[in-house]
């Protein structure tokens, strides 16, 4: 894992003893709120529903042991006993008091954590792969990329202030697990003769207005890849439309001028920004490269792939945990474990002090120390050995975290929702709640097989509704909720945008729509399809009938 | 009937206008009238509340009763979480939001 320099550390406590005086001048009156809301908002700082909000970013989903530690201290000192993890790989906390945040963000910066730029119209927390490092099917790790984009981004005194907030992610497979193309920037590693360099992809999101990004470029050199970033904000910075914040993201504006026209601006911009030598030099890369060297892995262990011969598997809940949960890794006799927080009548991606605590534990008992924060709100600790699994799986049922329901109907995307958010229109969790009790018999579950469900409560889409097999959007109507039903989104490889059935329903019919969407499925698919795959097939109209009649 | 609302500075808490300060309970909550807003700029001004507004609201028998959904959860907690609300003894309580 990447550890802090001095520069790195000297950046963040001399930010903590910024906002601690600014901290202190709201208190005292010296400063109004209007004065001091973006400067709060600018160390992830929210003033949500109940209480302040605290967004504490997790670069690229990544954590040790010591940080997750801090992070349950955080919500056991601080806040009430739990934490939330977000789809922006992050964590947030909701009960937070102003006069606490200086001592948080202090006590955070002992373990190389921030809450920097997790708000505001700059560049946010770099997204990735959560199984980079650890992924069969990778060409790179993507991680030193998405470090070198952190530092990068951080405090870049050119984008500070972007026309909106901007979100980068990068991937290394092939499989889309980071949601990649429904990013700002999108970035897929790729070897092509030999040498390393990424596809890019900008103008893509979600919101009120969702957008699949476009290829930009096929290929750009590692070499190259910061100029070429700078070149592409730059471009956003300059055109971006700062005139109408629901226009302002770079998916409307390359939209607008398409494709063709924002490349060719970026490709003039790039040959005046590489010659700025921003790039950094070989002996910076190969630092920051070293720091996320793999594991000492055991080499004496039976492959992972063979896991009947590697394990025991006689208990019927610990099998049916390791086909759903854990995936292939790429060094032979280890595994890659899934820790879904979506147990059923659970809060998606609530986890207490406690159940983080054992979470840090068995990443450093068993999982070289590391820890993934995925973007559909799960934990997942990348390198564990698979002789191990018994006892991972034992101690995460002890803490009520094994509940095998990784991409099944039940591991719920959801949002806060109307329960905590401001913005929020709808509640997300309770339905979330409902949808898990309607479809809670495992053996169903696994019948229906992969199905994503995602539910946002207002049209910002933090839920990521647009991305759902199944999607739901909460809207407010006339002061009462209601719930419109999407179907056929993915945020994957084979990505697509959701598309709106037809009239609300409330929250039970909500319900009872999506079991009318999976009756059809189970009545129409064929062998071995999906439901995305069946959707494809045969088409919205056979689903919208099944839900309309 | 008009309800005065909004957060504790230093906490963050959820507050409302009883007349003559802040409490964390709706149930002390006083029609404000016609005078909402110029509470509200004196208070903040003073720094005993932060970002304060005017919603509507009924009067009911057990208290008063916001309009909308999004203050009402504001009053009671998450109804997700009725160990964290206001009314942690009641597992009914969140019904009141609906």
């Amino acid at each position: 894992m990447y550890r802090y320099d001095e520069y790195d550390q000297a950046m963040v406590d001399a930010r903590v003893d910024e906002f601690r005086d600014q901290v202190a001048r709201r208190l005292s009156g010296r400063m109004t709120e209007d004065q001091f809301k973006p400067l709060r908002l600018m160390n992830g700082l929210y003033l949500q529903l109940h209480a302040y909000m605290l967004r504490v970013a997790v670069p690229y989903g990544t954590l040790s042991s010591r940080q997750t530690r801090m992070l349950a201290h955080v919500a056991r000192r601080y806040d009430r006993g739990y934490g939330h993890f977000t789809t922006r790989q992050n964590i947030q906390y909701n009960w937070i008091k102003l006069e606490d945040a200086p001592d948080i963000l202090a006590e955070l910066a002992t373990v190389e954590m921030h809450a920097i730029q997790t708000s505001g119209n700059c560049i946010r927390n770099i997204s990735a792969d959560q199984y980079a490092g650890a992924a069969a099917d990778e060409v790179a790790d993507p991680r030193p990329w998405a470090e070198l984009i952190r530092q990068w981004s951080s405090f870049h005194p050119e984008f500070s202030y972007l026309p909106r907030k901007f979100k980068i992610a990068v991937i290394a497979a092939a499989e889309d697990r980071a949601a990649m193309r429904l990013h700002d920037i999108g970035l897929r590693l790729i070897v092509r003769n030999g040498e390393l360099g990424a596809e890019v992809y900008a103008g893509g999101g979600m919101g009120r207005t969702p957008m699949i990004a476009p290829l930009i470029r096929d290929f750009v050199p590692a070499a190259d890849l910061l100029s070429y970033l700078e070149a592409a904000l730059r471009v956003y910075n300059r055109y971006g439309r700062r005139d109408n914040i629901y226009k302002a993201r770079i998916k409307i504006l390359v939209h607008e001028i398409g494709a063709d026209a924002y490349r060719a601006q970026v490709e003039e911009e790039f040959l005046a920004v590489k010659a700025l030598g921003i790039d950094p030099p070989a002996a910076e890369l190969a630092r920051i490269t070293a720091m996320f060297a793999p594991p000492p892995f055991t080499t004496d262990l039976p492959d992972a792939i063979d896991l009947p011969d590697a394990i025991d598997r006689t208990d019927p809940d610990f099998a049916i945990w390791v086909d759903r949960n854990v995936a292939a890794h790429k060094q032979p006799g280890h595994s890659i474990v899934n820790v879904s927080l979506k147990p059923a009548g659970g809060i998606p991606g609530d986890a207490s002090a406690d159940q983080i605590d054992v979470l840090a534990d068995l990443a450093e008992r068993y999982g070289h120390d590391e820890l993934r924060v995925t973007h559909a709100q799960n934990i997942v600790l990348p390198h564990v050995a698979t002789r191990d699994l018994p006892a991972v799986w034992a101690a995460l049922v002890k803490a009520g975290l094994a509940e095998a329901n990784l991409d099944l109907v039940t591991d719920i995307i959801a949002c806060p929702g109307l329960d905590y958010c401001s913005l929020a229109n709808a509640r997300s969790i309770p339905l979330a709640q409902k949808i898990q009790a309607r479809f809670a018999d495992p053996v169903r579950q696994r019948d229906l097989g992969e199905l994503k469900l995602k539910i946002s409560g207002c049209i910002n889409a933090c839920g990521h509704h647009h991305a759902g097999h199944i999607g739901i959007l909460g809207v407010d109507r006339k002061g009462v909720e209601n719930y419109q039903l999407l179907l056929g989104g993915s945020g994957a490889e084979d990505v697509s945008l959701g598309k709106i059935t037809g009239p609300g329903f409330s929250e039970d019919g909500v319900v009872d729509a999506i079991e009318r969407v999976t009756d059809r499925y189970v009545a129409v698919r064929q062998p071995g399809e999906r439901f995305l795959d069946t959707y494809r097939r045969v088409g919205f109209e056979t689903f919208k009938e099944a839900v309309y009649g | 009937m008009k309800l005065l609302t909004g957060n504790d500075l230093p906490t963050g808490d959820v507050v409302w206008w009883t007349g003559d300060g802040w409490s964390r309970h709706l149930v002390d909550a006083v029609d404000v009238g016609a005078n909402g807003e110029a509470i509200a700029a004196a208070e903040q001004g003073a720094r005993r509340v932060n970002v304060p507004y005017v919603i509507d609201a009924s009067a009911t028998p057990d208290g008063p009763r916001p309009a909308h959904i999004k203050d009402r959860i504001r009053a009671l907690g998450p109804t997700v979480r009725p160990d964290l609300t206001l009314k942690p003894a009641d597992a009914s309580a969140g019904n009141w939001v609906i």
